[in-house]
């Protein structure tokens, strides 16, 4: 009786731990969320009555990665917002083990860059759980659908990190082409190179 | 006769910095050479960490590979770390193996699309490092995404499968 009741309780805690671990899959319906932005003022995807559906992106200041798809993420958010996918990006990085990527220091960044999207900060990290983020960058791209909103692409932006002259797949922007144009998206998601999410201790 | 004896020993500096330069030689791979190198049947484990120089949690675990390294020369053992660093970056890369007395095997990966080489490398990775592979007759046999919280935990990892 005792191993059984072991052996579920093993089961459980597995289910639970995996259930954590996963995150949204594509097709996925997503829950809204309420996070700080770097002026002070809380976001929501709710907030955006007229868009079509968002860029969201795990992102951070120090990782070389993040850092290397800036200018990327910037560009594709002066394509796509007008188009109805606005980039809203997110940090959800622990700030005591990098200073780095505390409050302040994305004001700073998100000035010094001229960030064109909210900048968001997971302080919590319970949003970075909820969407199985592992990484930065990380890409969820969702699409309104009525009430819903569901998970159209995840991964990458592109299949080249360190140049972006050298891109043969730009992901990101497939997904979004074909979702303006009402068609299946091809490659729904890919694997990338990142820092991993700095989770607290 | 002071100024040549001084002349002379910074001869002798240029020397042997451009002699223990040449010793740490980061090679550049790509996917094919890999596997060469990690795919091997020979009961040898390969212990294959990705790490970059800009990683702290891989910096902080480096020297548990460092460690090792040393306690694990006589046996069927390789460690072997993989840097995620940019090619551009290789020349950094040797600077600072050099600076820590790294003496384990490095070489920096560059193998192109990440979508396509980390599903070949190995299925289970999403992508982020540090991440730990052993390889053994051929074969990717265990796998940690994320760092090792001491020696010890490496340790294990290794002993299951040595």
């Amino acid at each position: 009786m005792q191993k059984l009741v072991l052996s579920l309780v093993a089961i459980f805690s597995f289910t639970l731990f995996s259930m954590a671990q996963d995150g949204y899959k594509v097709g996925d319906n997503i829950k809204d969320f309420s996070l700080q932005n770097i002026d002070g003022k809380n976001v929501s995807l709710a907030d955006y009555k007229d868009s079509k559906g968002f860029i969201i992106t795990f992102t951070c200041n120090h990782c070389p990665y993040a850092m290397a798809y800036e200018d990327r993420i910037l560009a594709l958010n002066k394509k796509y917002a007008k188009a109805g996918y606005p980039v809203i990006a997110i940090n959800p990085n622990d700030a005591i083990q990098y200073p780095e990527d505390n409050f302040e220091a994305m004001q700073v960044r998100s000035k010094e860059k001229k960030f064109n999207f909210p900048y968001l900060y997971d302080e919590s990290q319970n949003i970075a759980k909820q969407f199985g983020a592992t990484k930065t960058p990380h890409v969820f791209i969702v699409q309104k659908a009525g009430d819903k909103l569901v998970v159209k692409y995840i991964g990458a932006i592109d299949d080249n990190w360190e140049k972006a002259a050298d891109v043969k797949e730009k992901y990101a922007e497939s997904a979004i082409d074909a979702l303006l144009a009402g068609k299946p998206v091809a490659t729904t998601s890919t694997k990338a190179i990142g820092c991993s999410i700095k989770w607290k201790k | 006769m002071n100024y040549y004896r001084h002349l002379l020993f910074i001869i002798l500096c240029i020397l042997f910095s451009t002699v223990s330069f040449a010793q740490t030689n980061v090679p550049v791979f790509d996917l094919s050479q890999y596997q060469n190198r990690v795919l091997q049947k020979n009961d040898t484990l390969y212990v294959v960490n990705f790490w970059a120089t800009w990683c702290k949690p891989c910096v902080e675990e480096l020297p548990l590979f460092q460690t090792a390294t040393i306690a694990y020369k006589d046996k069927p053992v390789k460690i072997i770390l993989v840097s995620q660093d940019a090619k551009s970056r290789v020349f950094g890369v040797e600077q600072f193996i050099k600076m820590r007395k790294y003496t384990a095997e490095c070489f920096l990966l560059s193998a192109g699309n990440p979508n396509i080489w980390i599903e070949k490398i190995e299925p289970k990775w999403s992508g982020t490092i540090p991440a730990t592979i052993l390889y053994k007759n051929g074969e990717n046999v265990n796998f940690q995404e994320g760092d090792f919280a001491d020696q010890k935990a490496l340790e294990d990892f290794i002993h299951s499968k040595l």
